[in-house]
């Protein structure tokens, strides 16, 4: 049998989650306080949803330090192992926690990835690589887990038969804040499993004295009490039992069994007339029960062992009338199953949001009386089959709510190719031509810059000349060219004007050159600034243009396969839950058939007593008659 | 008739299959869903989980880059301020004057919250430039008082996708309640 976990394991869970959230130390990315948002109200897919495309993400980076999931990285990836097993995806856990351990990191990093991996094998029933796993810390253990470390290792020993080291182990945490109560128990069981008979009863004997008040330390303590008396009613030695019986909680929830026991203790000695007491509390509640059932009859025979025959033939009537009433409710109930009722209720919406929703299943109509499968439900191996019945239901509802998606999804692809693609090859035509026309005055700005920076190293005034002073440039030029190499004294004479002309303008070139310059490049600064708006617009553009195609080009492939894939899941999905839930309904079948059997032998057994119990008061009251 | 004999023995049997150590679940006596049968159920189990994560994740992949571009895309999330206990009720997050997000917290939410989760109340569209964020909360104090606390602040968009951080505090410690930062 898959070995029930260690209860306390999901405290020890819930403490490791409220570590890991970032309020002590700064959050730095709000992704993954996003994650711990959806983990902290327990919705552990949402969780790892988001956590695991982070991670991913954040593998994927370049440069990862520049990444705000690096500040929390070792956190994420405990986190995802934490939600993983959360999640009960145990394959899956330890993957990542491994990851961690396997890296270079810090000491008190590494031992407590140790821890976690540990953890992950005791729960997956590994107990030896769980054990490897808490060989690899060394050096400094980070303080909060310290104990969490020994407990685990003790129950590592005890679940690997090696009782004696468990047993050292838990001495070490009897003053331990979070574990003393269990460690008090545990070490008791230990001692118990090594042999230590007498150490192990005085070690139950101290657990049951503990003072406590948390509500699982109670009943640990009950629990240490119960065992201990049964031990000991076992062993022949009723008296001493029943201190310990007593010591046990009314209210607790091993009440029930105590008080059953102590009856059977005290018949032991032959004392029926205590035994009237426990059995008779027990025998007023709930008929379910089934200490109760049992202590139903086991009342009347007391009272017939104290020979009130009278009023056990009452009782017996009762627990006669009880059992064919709790017969009934069980037909009705293995039908209501049959019916496929019992499935239906399991996954109603409300009753899931109701922590004590497997009471509040009772109040549906039709649905089966899941009193008698309390003990069922609370079963490890029946747990696991639920919990996967309930996870696959919510898979379901998912899968069928992105199905619908999907026809919006290619609805919203469609809308936005009929609007853009009519538009866009106007557009196109249109960027086109500016777009000439832009590469054009870059051209020229660079030509501009060009020029500047040539003229800082070997000035050129002649650059710097206005439209007309170039025009009057050019015709002296011409004039130049025309008149070179003439004699005629006219041309000589034109030649010198000419010249001085030119001077004049070089003249003017030349001494304003600098302000020119000046005025030059604060007019150049003045494009600068005009081809950044330019260039700004030019970007934005192409960017709003890339984005109206990628507005609706590139999602049909995928949009195809989800669809695909998502069809394909609904119907592995609705297979597995068909599977899970036969199988869940024949286990709740089978056991509410056994109990009905039990019920039915209790029937026939209170119908004999019924009747012999009127015998003896009839017989009675004739003695007393005859003796009158 | 003696019914010690068929109770006693059985009930000695029943106690002692309690698990022995500290585990406060009960034991069933009903164990025909465990071997391997289940367990290969269970593996069957967690393979589809996976693939249905992986399809999530996928689809989340998609639905973002079709609905909110990087190009436009702005996200908000509410924290709250460390040790802050005040009870939140509800939040509400307009941008440029146009409602964006209003939310009333359950239990479950604000605990998420007060243990150091974020809340992504609000992802979608603004064009590149200047944009005004007016925020709202109502709640109570420790004390039962009901409070109300609102603010004006102003962000740029640019080109990449826009994450802003709402740090939410009770009033009273000397600073506004409501902090927004650019992540």
């Amino acid at each position: 049998m898959y070995r029930a976990p260690f209860s306390g394991f999901g405290l020890l869970l819930l403490a490791c989650l409220a570590a890991s959230p970032c309020h002590s130390e700064e959050l730095q990315d709000p992704y993954f306080g996003e994650a711990l948002y959806y983990a902290h109200q327990g919705y552990f897919f949402e969780a790892l949803e988001h956590l695991d495309s982070e991670v991913k993400q954040h593998e994927g980076v370049d440069e990862p330090e520049l990444d705000s999931l690096h500040y929390h990285i070792d956190d994420a990836e405990f986190s995802l192992g934490d939600f993983e097993l959360r999640y009960r995806m145990h394959h899956r856990a330890g993957r990542a926690i491994r990851a961690v351990l396997e890296g270079a990191v810090d000491e008190v990093v590494r031992n407590d990835a140790a821890f976690r991996l540990a953890r992950i094998h005791f729960q997956k029933n590994q107990m030896a690589d769980a054990l490897r796993a808490l060989e690899r810390i060394d050096g400094k253990i980070p303080e909060p887990i310290r104990d969490d470390i020994e407990f685990l290792r003790a129950n590592i020993y005890l679940a690997e038969g090696r009782p004696a080291d468990a047993t050292d182990i838990l001495r070490r945490l009897q003053k331990s804040d979070s574990f003393s109560g269990f460690a008090a128990y545990n070490l008791g069981i230990a001692l118990l499993k090594d042999g230590q008979q007498q150490a192990a009863l005085d070690q139950l004997d101290r657990a049951g004295q503990r003072e406590v008040v948390r509500a699982e330390e109670l009943a640990i303590r009950d629990k240490s009490n119960l065992v201990l008396g049964t031990i000991l009613l076992e062993a022949g030695e009723y008296d001493q039992a029943k201190p310990y019986l007593n010591r046990v909680r009314l209210d607790g929830p091993f009440s029930n069994r105590a008080l059953l026991s102590a009856g059977w203790a005290n018949v032991s000695t032959e004392d029926y007339e205590r035994a009237t007491v426990p059995w008779g509390i027990l025998a007023d509640r709930e008929v379910t029960d089934l200490a109760t059932q049992e202590a139903m009859l086991a009342l009347p025979y007391a009272y017939g062992k104290l020979d009130v025959h009278g009023r056990a033939a009452i009782y017996y009537g009762r627990a006669l009338d009880s059992f064919g009433v709790e017969v009934d409710k069980l037909n009705a109930s293995i039908d209501s199953i049959r019916e496929g009722l019992f499935l239906e209720a399991l996954i109603r919406e409300e009753i899931r949001q109701n922590k004590d929703w497997v009471i509040h299943l009772r109040s549906l109509p039709e649905a089966p009386e899941t009193y008698y499968l309390m003990e069922l439900l609370a079963s490890h191996d029946f747990q696991t089959g639920l919990q996967n019945y309930l996870d696959l239901a919510d898979l379901h509802r998912k899968l069928v709510a992105w199905q619908a998606s999907f026809d919006s999804f290619d609805d919203m692809v469609d809308i936005r190719r009929d609007h853009y693609e009519p538009l866009l090859p106007d557009v196109d035509e249109r960027f086109r031509e500016l777009d000439s026309r832009i590469k054009l005055r870059i051209e020229q700005h660079k030509l501009l810059v060009k020029r500047k920076n040539d003229m800082l190293t070997t000035p050129r005034p002649e650059f710097l000349a206005t439209r007309e002073e170039q025009t009057i440039l050019k015709r002296i030029e011409h004039f130049e060219s025309q008149l070179h190499g003439s004699d005629d004294p006219f041309d000589v004479n034109l030649k010198r004007r000419i010249k001085r002309l030119k001077g004049v303008l070089t003249w003017t070139l030349e001494t304003e050159y600098h302000e020119r310059l000046t005025r030059f490049d604060e007019n150049l600064r003045n494009l600068n600034a005009a081809m950044a708006v330019m260039h700004a617009e030019y970007d934005r553009y192409v960017r709003t243009r890339q984005a109206a195609t990628h507005s609706y080009v590139g999602y049909e492939g995928p949009i195809n396969r989800l669809r695909m894939q998502v069809s394909a899941s609904i119907e592995k999905v609705e297979g597995l839950m068909t599977r899970q839930g036969r199988k869940l309904e024949a286990t709740a079948i089978e056991e509410l058939v056994a109990r009905r059997g039990r019920l039915e032998s209790y029937r026939n057994k209170a119908r004999f007593a019924l009747a012999d119990s009127y015998d003896r008061a009839t017989q009675s009251q004739i003695k007393v008659d005859g003796v009158e | 008739m003696d019914y010690v004999i068929f109770a006693m023995p059985r009930f000695l049997a029943t106690l002692f299959c309690l698990p022995l150590i500290c585990s406060l679940t009960t034991h069933s006596n009903a164990q025909d869903i465990t071997g391997n049968e289940v367990r290969s159920l269970d593996e069957q189990v967690q393979e589809i989980k996976s693939d249905v994560l992986s399809i999530a994740s996928e689809l989340g992949n998609l639905e973002e880059r079709l609905l909110y571009p990087s190009g436009t895309q702005v996200a908000v999330f509410v924290f709250i301020a460390e040790e802050e206990m005040f009870r939140l009720d509800a939040v509400q997050i307009e941008i440029n004057g146009e409602l964006a997000a209003h939310h009333i917290y359950s239990f479950k939410e604000l605990d998420a919250l007060q243990k150091g989760g974020g809340q992504r109340i609000y992802t979608g569209n603004v064009a590149t430039g200047n944009h005004e964020l007016n925020i709202s909360i109502i709640g109570k104090l420790e004390n039962g008082k009901d409070f109300t606390e609102s603010g004006s602040f102003t962000f740029a968009k640019g080109v990449e996708p826009k994450t802003l951080g709402i740090t939410l505090a009770g009033p009273g410690l000397g600073n506004s309640g409501i902090q927004v930062e650019d992540w």
